[in-house]
C-alpha cells in the first residue's frame, strides 16, 4: 500500500465523519469563492482600465455639469491627445429599469475609447444619424434590441420640447469590448449630444458631466491633472481631474465598505471551520493512538507519522476546498448569466489562488496540533493505553 | 416514559463537559450563522427605520412628473409659486401656505477613513418654512445659517462620517467658500444632509427654480385635494405623494439586495453548520454507545434515548444562537455606516439589532439543531444493545 493510499484509506475508515467534514469544508469554500468575487468587483475591478485617460468633473460633484466652452482650453493642455465628453441622460427602460446611458459626440468618443469594437458602417451610422443610439452587446442582448429597431426610452430627468419624457432612438449599432474585461462592461448605451441638446425642453445645451482626456503619455497623468485643475481654480466651474481608474474606485466606494462586510463574514466562516476540521482531526488521532504506536514500532519515523496526520488534514481541506471553489465558479457563472451580465460574479484565477492558499494554511492550522501529538507519542505508553 | 426521558437527558447534558470539543463545534458553528444573519439584517433594518422616520404622513412632497428622486426633479420659479397656491396645503402661522421650496444639489466630502475619494453629500437649500415642516430637526451646536450668506448647517451623521464639516470649517463649492456655522440632529435621513438658504444655493449653483416643494397638508383629505388640483392645472406636470411614502419607497431596493445577500450567506453557512452538527452528534452518540446500551438493557425505551439526544442538540444550538445574537449586538448594534441612497447621495444610518431579528436568528439555530440532532438520535435508539455492550 502506498503512503497516499494509506492516508486515503484512513480517512474513509470513519466514512460518515469524513463525508460530513468534507461537506462542511465545501460549504465554507463555496461561500468564500462567492464572497471573494463580490469583493473583487468592488475593490480591484478597475485594474485593466490603466491610466491613459483622465476624467475631469466639477469639483463640487460630477452631478453639477461643466460648460462645453471648456473644451478648447482642455484640448490646448500639453500632453492631452484628444478630448471627449458625456452627459448623463437618466435613461429608464420600460417601467422602472434604470440604464447607464450618456449623450456624447460619437467621433470624439470613438477616438478616446478604442476599446469598444463596432463595425465601421455602424460607427458611420452613429455619427450621421441624429436620433441614433448605440448599445453595448450585453444590454442589447438582455433587452432584445436589434440594429434598425426604434427603441423607446424614458428619461427621468429630461423631457422633450413637447413635454413628453418618452424618447425614441434609432439603434444604429451594437458594440462589444476588445477583450474579456471590456466585453463584461458592455452594459452601456449612448446617444448623440447634438440631438439631445436640440430636443430637450430645458434648453440645456453643452452642459457636460465629464470631460474625458486621452493622454499622449500616461506617465504625465498627474501633471496634466494638476494643470487642468489649476486652470479653473477659483471659478464657479472648478474642476477635479483624476485617472479613470481612480474615478471608478471612488465611485464604487460610495456604495459602502463592502470589503469590510465580506471580511467579517469570512472571519466567522473560517473560525467555525477551523473548529470543525480541527475537531475531526483531533478525534481521529485520539482514536488511533495505538495504531500510530504500531506504525512507529514497525519503523516509521516520528516525522513520517506527523506527515501522515498532516496529509490527512490536507486531503480533507483540499477535497472540500476544491469542490467548494468549483461550486462557487458554477454558481457565479449562473448568476452572471441569469442577470444578463449586470452582476458579474466571476470566480476567476485570483479567487482560486487565494482559495488554494487558504486551503494550505487551513490544513496546517488544523493538522499541526494533532500531528505533533502523534509525533510525540512514546511507543510504550501508547501501546499500554496510558 | 417522560421520567425516563428526563433521566437520560439529565445524564447526557451533565456529560457534555466531558465531550466539550464536539459540543463547542455546534455552539460556535451556530453562533457564526446567527451572528452573520442578525448583523446583515440589522443593517437593512437600520436603513429602513432611518428612512421611515424621515417622512411625515401629514405633509406632501411634490416633484416634477416621472422624476423618481429629488435629484432628477426641477421646476422653475413660476411653477414653484403656483404649486404653493394650490388647495389642500395648510396655512402657516404667518398666514402664508406652510410650504418650503427646496433645491437639492450634491457636494462631495471625503470620508473620515479615506484620504481622497469624494462621497456624494446632499446639500439642501431651504426656505424658512422648512424648519416648521420638520419639527424633529433641532440645532444642537452653533447657530442656524443666515439667509443670503454662504453659511451651512450640517447634519449629525455628516459630521460623524465625513471630514471637514465641523463648526468653523469651510467647505469649497463652485469657487466659493462656505462657513459651517451649526450642527443639527433630526434622527432621520436629514442627518445625512447639509442645509443652507435656498436663494444662495440657487445663485451659487446657477439654478433658477427648485427641486421639490414640501407642503403641510390641510386635514386628512388635503392630499386628495392637492392631487386633483395639480392634475387639473395644465401648466403643471407633477408627482404629488405623501412625504412618508416617498421615503419608505426608497428602502425596497436596499432591503431586496441585503435580504438576498443574507439569504444566500445564511443558507450556505447553515448547511455547513448542519453537517458540523451532525458530525458532532454522531460522535456524541458513539462516545456514549456503551452507556446508552446499558440503559436500554436496564429497560429504558428507545424514545427517551431519541429525546435525550435531540434535547442535547437543541440546547447546544440554542446556546450557539444566543451567543451569536450577543456577538452581533455587541459588535454592530448602533454602529453607524453610510451607503448611497435614492438621490445618489450618502445616507448615514445605524445598525439596529431588534428583538424580532434575534428571535428569527434563534429560530434558525433551533431548526439547525433539530436537523443536526435527529439522525444521530435515531441511530442512538437503534444501537444493537449486545454489540455495543461488548465494545471496548
Amino acid at each position: 500500500m502506498t503512503r497516499s493510499g494509506f492516508v486515503i484509506a484512513n480517512l474513509f475508515r470513519r466514512r460518515t465523519r469524513t463525508i460530513l467534514t468534507l461537506l462542511s469544508v465545501t460549504m465554507a469554500f463555496l461561500l468564500f469563492g462567492l464572497l471573494q468575487s463580490v469583493n473583487t468587483i468592488f475593490n480591484a475591478g478597475a485594474d485593466f482600465v490603466g491610466a491613459t485617460r483622465l476624467f475631469t468633473q466639477a469639483r463640487v460633484s460630477f452631478t453639477s455639469p461643466l460648460p462645453i466652452s471648456m473644451l478648447p482650453k482642455l484640448e490646448a493642455v500639453p500632453g492631452v491627445a484628444r478630448v471627449a465628453y458625456q452627459t448623463w441622460f437618466g435613461g429608464v427602460w420600460q417601467e422602472n429599469t434604470p440604464l447607464i446611458m450618456f449623450s456624447l459626440d460619437p467621433q470624439r468618443y470613438r477616438d478616446v475609447y478604442p476599446e469598444w469594437v463596432m463595425p465601421e458602417e455602424q460607427w458611420q451610422a452613429f455619427i450621421h444619424t441624429r436620433t441614433g443610439m448605440i448599445a453595448g452587446k450585453q444590454i442589447a442582448d438582455q433587452y432584445g434590441w436589434k440594429v434598425g429597431q426604434k427603441i423607446p426610452i424614458n428619461s427621468n430627468i429630461y423631457p422633450q420640447k413637447n413635454g413628453s419624457k418618452a424618447w425614441i432612438f434609432d439603434l444604429v449599432g451594437v458594440f462589444d469590448g476588445k477583450d474579456e474585461d471590456w466585453k463584461k462592461r458592455t452594459n452601456l448605451a449612448f446617444i448623440q449630444q447634438d440631438y439631445f441638446d436640440e430636443a430637450n425642453q430645458f434648453g440645456v445645451k453643452g452642459r457636460e458631466n465629464f470631460f474625458i482626456l486621452k493622454l499622449a503619455d500616461s506617465n504625465h497623468a498627474q501633471q496634466v491633472a494638476r494643470t487642468v485643475d489649476a486652470m479653473f481654480e477659483n471659478s464657479p466651474d472648478e474642476t477635479k481631474t483624476q485617472t479613470e481608474k481612480d474615478f471608478n474606485i471612488s465611485f464604487v466606494k460610495q456604495i459602502g465598505d463592502i470589503g469590510l462586510i465580506v471580511r467579517w463574514i469570512l472571519f466567522a466562516v473560517f473560525f467555525t471551520l477551523l473548529l470543525v476540521v480541527g475537531n475531526t482531526m483531533a478525534q481521529s488521532v485520539r482514536e488511533r493512538i495505538p495504531e500510530l504506536a504500531v506504525l512507529k514500532t514497525l519503523g516509521f519515523s516520528d516525522g513520517s507519522v506527523l506527515g501522515f496526520v498532516l496529509a490527512e488534514a490536507f486531503a480533507l481541506c483540499l477535497g472540500g476546498g476544491l469542490v467548494g471553489l468549483l461550486l462557487a465558479s458554477i454558481a457565479g457563472a449562473m448568476v452572471e448569466k441569469g442577470t444578463g451580465g449586470q452582476f458579474q460574479l466571476t470566480v476567476d484565477y485570483h479567487v482560486w489562488l487565494i482559495g488554494i492558499t487558504v486551503i494550505v494554511l487551513m490544513s496546517l492550522a488544523v493538522g499541526l496540533l494533532p500531528g505533533l501529538r502523534a509525533r510525540r507519542l512514546r511507543i510504550v505508553d501508547a501501546l499500554a493505553g496510558r | 416514559m417522560l421520567r425516563q426521558a428526563l433521566a437520560i437527558t439529565g445524564i447526557s447534558i451533565r456529560s457534555i463537559p466531558e465531550r466539550w470539543a464536539p459540543s463547542l463545534v455546534i455552539v460556535v458553528g451556530l453562533a457564526g450563522v446567527v451572528a452573520v444573519f442578525t448583523a446583515l439584517l440589522a443593517m437593512a433594518t437600520g436603513f429602513e427605520s432611518t428612512l421611515r422616520a424621515t417622512g411625515r404622513t401629514d405633509a406632501a412632497l411634490i416633484l416634477r412628473g416621472g422624476s423618481d428622486a429629488e435629484l432628477n426633479s426641477a421646476f422653475d420659479r413660476a411653477s414653484t409659486d403656483l404649486i404653493k397656491e394650490e388647495p389642500g396645503i395648510a396655512g402657516g402661522a404667518d398666514g402664508k401656505p406652510l410650504a418650503s421650496a427646496e433645491l437639492m444639489v450634491i457636494a462631495e466630502l471625503v470620508r473620515k477613513d479615506d484620504v481622497k475619494n469624494g462621497a456624494n453629500i446632499t446639500l439642501r437649500g431651504v426656505e424658512p418654512a422648512a424648519f416648521a415642516l420638520r419639527p424633529q430637526l433641532k440645532i444642537v451646536a452653533g447657530r442656524n445659517f443666515t439667509p443670503g450668506l454662504r453659511e451651512l448647517i450640517v447634519g449629525r451623521g455628516v459630521l460623524q462620517q465625513f471630514q471637514g464639516a465641523a463648526i468653523g470649517d469651510t467647505v469649497r463649492m463652485r469657487g466659493s467658500e462656505w462657513q459651517v456655522v451649526g450642527t443639527f440632529a433630526s434622527g432621520d435621513a436629514h442627518d445625512s444632509e447639509m442645509w443652507t438658504d435656498v436663494n444662495i444655493a440657487r445663485s451659487t449653483f446657477g439654478r433658477i427654480g427648485s427641486s421639490s416643494v414640501l407642503a403641510a397638508l390641510d386635514g386628512p383629505d388635503g392630499l386628495a385635494r392637492l392631487k386633483s388640483a395639480v392634475a387639473a392645472e395644465p401648466r403643471l406636470s407633477l408627482d404629488v405623494m405623501r412625504e412618508q411614502d416617498y421615503f419608505t419607497g426608497q428602502t425596497k431596493q436596499f432591503r431586496k439586495t441585503i435580504g438576498f445577500l443574507a439569504g444566500v450567506v445564511t443558507l450556505i453557512m447553515a448547511l455547513g453548520a448542519v453537517f458540523a452538527a451532525l458530525n458532532s452528534m454522531y460522535a456524541a452518540v458513539a462516545a456514549r454507545g456503551k452507556e446508552i446500551a446499558t440503559l436500554r438493557a436496564l429497560g429504558f425505551g428507545g424514545v427517551p434515548v431519541v429525546a435525550s439526544v435531540m434535547t442535547e442538540a437543541l440546547l447546544l444550538a440554542l446556546a450557539g444562537g444566543v451567543l451569536g445574537a450577543l456577538i452581533a449586538y455587541a459588535l454592530f448594534n448602533n454602529v453607524s455606516v453610510s451607503t448611497l441612497g435614492q438621490n445618489f447621495t450618502q445616507v448615514v444610518f445605524d445598525f439596529k439589532v431588534t428583538p424580532q431579528l434575534v428571535a428569527r436568528g434563534l429560530v434558525i439555530a433551533i431548526v439547525i439543531g433539530m436537523i443536526g440532532g435527529f439522525m444521530p438520535a435515531v441511530r442512538a435508539a437503534r444501537l444493537p444493545v449486545t454489540a455495543s455492550l461488548r465494545e471496548q
